[in-house]
């Protein structure tokens, strides 16, 4: 019953003064609004990109070059390999490996007739690309061993570029151009969307040998490896097996580290989650500082508030309010105070967050966890009763005769 | 039993270089259903002891018992409880909650005292309509002049039931047709049967009362009938305890 009251009076009393009510919570309103707007995004990062590598499968694993960083500045890098020979002597030594795929990246010009489009990526691959990735030819197929034994002139191409080059309702059979040389379409991807700010859909597919003419000779040392192993329980022997494999044929001494990376499903998502986790980490910060900057100006206000109402306190202590009266009705409208903050923070912050995840493409949509709520709400009640606490008690300790004396 | 019984209260404000002896060594005895005025210069202590009795203050020492309960051992929550239950304050002031309707006010005691949304209101409405303002529920003190203002601080000081009703100068911030008023609804509670007791320093509003104490430098220095208490309308309840 108090305590209902104690709630009306509070809204009553933030209502005489709303203008100043709102420009006191905006400290908290900026904390909140900042920490659900960076966790709504980095929640929907987080999520597609789990989603995205657990559709490769846990089986899946990562081989790369490593750039050599040199032990001395100014000491040139040693020239980092990563070779089709080793990508053949992994399946065929490394036990455990269900399927191997070499590939290559590069960038060029595609044309079709009068239509030019500079692709986010070519991927010079081999037939089980398709397989290792975990990826869906939409119409049309990807092309086969045949196809590679034959150098064939043929191309898989994303949805966006058949829209880019403007191939029209059937750009099966049509012949583009990348960069000087034809290549005949044969299928085109499934649309999988942007993330990360790489777009998915906007990448070419040829066969590896016609990638080594197009991006040259040397671009065959630089390959990169996706392997699937035959179970998730061998994923960390092929890890094992590959690192052996290539520290031996790359005859790196036992003193030097590797100038490779080999990563599973479960290392990339981890590696996500630290990067993405270090981010919260750092917007928590900065949300403390405004939290508590927030805090600071409701005890302030509050304070002037006791002040200003030191009449009244005296008029309900003389009609037999007791002190817990008086602090629960204080405490209550420092709450009532922060929580309005913290609501439209709330509010703003997912809005914030959605309109970010809108307006930068290959964004995810923006996710607001339910904990995220709780916390959001939590924290400016937490706020609300440990900087309204003073102002209450100070308020609830006031001499009635003395407060009604106050002029 | 009396309602109220002073011994020997001292009440010393200490301001550092001197000690002021707001009330010294003050005796006084009030039976229920009495009509007290308490006279006295300015500075001579009556809202000193009003606060006391109201127990809104506490003495330095000496004992006071209302209503049977020894009010010097009480802590502060209780102190509350008697103000809530037993006392029905008027200021000079008149002490309002401003942007606060006639209603709204009168019912703030029975908040604390814990009563339903729907008998507080009632019960407000009920004292309201007592002190002549059943018309002017929803209005807020400033749209009230002052007689109104003081009538709905009375409706206040009675809504709880209290067993005393205590007025610091009532009057004091009223121009004498308005103030004449307020004394005759004090008046009329007292012919009611309620035990008021009230402040003032002008000769002709503690005529209203049957009984006069005259305070001088925190001291009863008489204590006297007046010229009311040998009148006809003298009520029942109001006869001498012998
Ligand atoms: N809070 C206080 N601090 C110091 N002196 C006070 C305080 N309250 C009252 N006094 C002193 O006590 C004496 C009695 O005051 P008061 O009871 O208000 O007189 P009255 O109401 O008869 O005019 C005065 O001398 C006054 O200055
Ligand atoms: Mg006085």
């Amino acid at each position: 019953m108090v305590f209902l009251e104690n709630f009306r009076i509070a809204l009553a009393a933030l209502r005489a003064n709303l203008m100043r009510s709102i420009l006191t919570t905006l400290g908290i309103i900026i904390g909140v609004a900042a920490v659900v707007a960076v966790v709504s995004i980095v929640q929907g990062l987080q999520y597609t990109i789990t989603q995205q590598l657990q559709g490769v499968g846990a089986t899946f694993i990562a081989v790369s070059p490593k750039q050599d960083r040199g032990n001395f500045p100014g000491v040139a890098a040693r020239q980092v390999k990563l070779t089709s020979d080793d990508a053949q002597a992994i399946s065929e030594k490394v036990p455990g490996v269900k399927m191997m795929s070499p590939f290559i990246l590069g960038r060029a010009t595609v044309k079709f007739k009068d239509r030019k489009h500079n692709p986010f990526m070519i991927i010079g691959a081999t037939e089980n690309y398709q397989d290792v990735t975990n990826q869906t030819v939409d119409r049309g197929r990807f092309f086969s061993q045949v196809d590679l034994e034959n150098h064939r002139k043929v191309t898989v191409i994303g949805p966006k570029i058949a829209d880019e080059l403007n191939l029209g309702p059937n750009p099966l059979g049509k012949e583009i151009y990348i960069d000087v040389y034809p290549a005949t379409v044969i299928g085109v991807m499934e649309k999988k969307g942007q993330n990360l700010g790489m777009d998915f859909d906007d990448i070419v597919y040829v066969p590896f040998d016609s990638a080594v003419s197009l991006f040259g000779r040397n671009t065959a040392d630089q390959i990169q490896i996706r392997l699937l192993a035959t179970g998730p329980e061998r994923v960390e022997q092929v890890k094992d097996g590959v690192g052996r494999l290539l520290r031996q044929r790359h005859k790196i001494p036992a003193s030097e580290p590797d100038d490779f990376e080999v990563q599973t499903q479960d290392e990339i998502l981890k590696t996500v989650n630290k990067v993405l986790g270090s981010v919260t980490a750092v917007v928590g910060g900065v949300v403390g500082i405004a939290l508590l900057v927030g805090g600071i100006g409701i005890m302030n206000i509050m304070l002037v508030s006791v002040t200003e109402r030191t009449r009244e306190i005296g008029v309900r202590k003389a009609v037999g309010a007791r002190r817990q009266d008086v602090l629960v009705q204080f405490l209550i409208e420092a709450i009532t105070l922060s929580l309005i903050g913290g609501g439209i923070g709330l509010a703003l912050g997912y809005g914030l967050g959605a309109l970010v995840a809108k307006l930068i493409p290959g964004f995810p949509p923006a996710h607001v966890p339910i904990w995220a709520v709780g916390l959001a709400i939590g924290f400016s009640a937490g706020v609300g009763i440990f900087f309204g606490i003073y102002p209450a008690a100070k308020a609830s300790r006031l001499d009635p005769i003395e407060a009604l004396r106050y002029e | 039993m009396a309602l109220i019984e002073l011994h020997d209260i001292y009440k010393v404000y200490d301001m550092g270089a001197e000690k002021v002896h707001a009330l010294n060594g003050v005796e006084l005895t009030v039976e229920r259903g009495e009509y007290l005025a308490i006279m006295g210069s300015s500075g001579s202590g009556k809202s000193t002891l009003m606060n006391l009795i109201g127990c809104l203050d506490t003495p330095s020492s000496g004992s006071y018992v209302l209503n049977g309960t020894a009010v010097q051992e009480l802590d502060d929550t209780q102190l509350a409880g008697i103000r809530n239950k037993e006392i029905g304050f008027v200021f000079q002031t008149f002490n309002l909650l401003a942007r606060t309707d006639a209603l709204h006010n009168v019912e703030l005691p029975l908040i604390y005292a814990g009563l339903s949304r729907q008998e507080r209101r009632e019960r407000a409405r009920r004292a309201l309509e007592k002190v002549g303002l059943g018309s002017r529920m929803t209005h807020q003190p400033n749209e009230l002049s002052g007689g109104q203002r003081q009538r709905v601080a009375i409706a206040r000081a009675l809504v709880n039931d209290p067993s005393i009703l205590l007025a610091d100068e009532p009057t004091g911030n009223l121009d004498s047709t308005t103030s004449e008023e307020i004394m005759q609804l004090f008046d009329e509670l007292h012919r009611a049967g309620n035990t008021v007791v009230l402040v003032t320093h002008e000769p002709d509003i503690a005529e209203h009362a049957w009984r006069k104490v005259t305070l001088r430098d925190g001291k009863v220095t008489s204590d006297q009938a007046t010229a009311r208490a040998t009148g006809s309308d003298r009520p029942a309840a109001a006869a001498p305890v012998s």
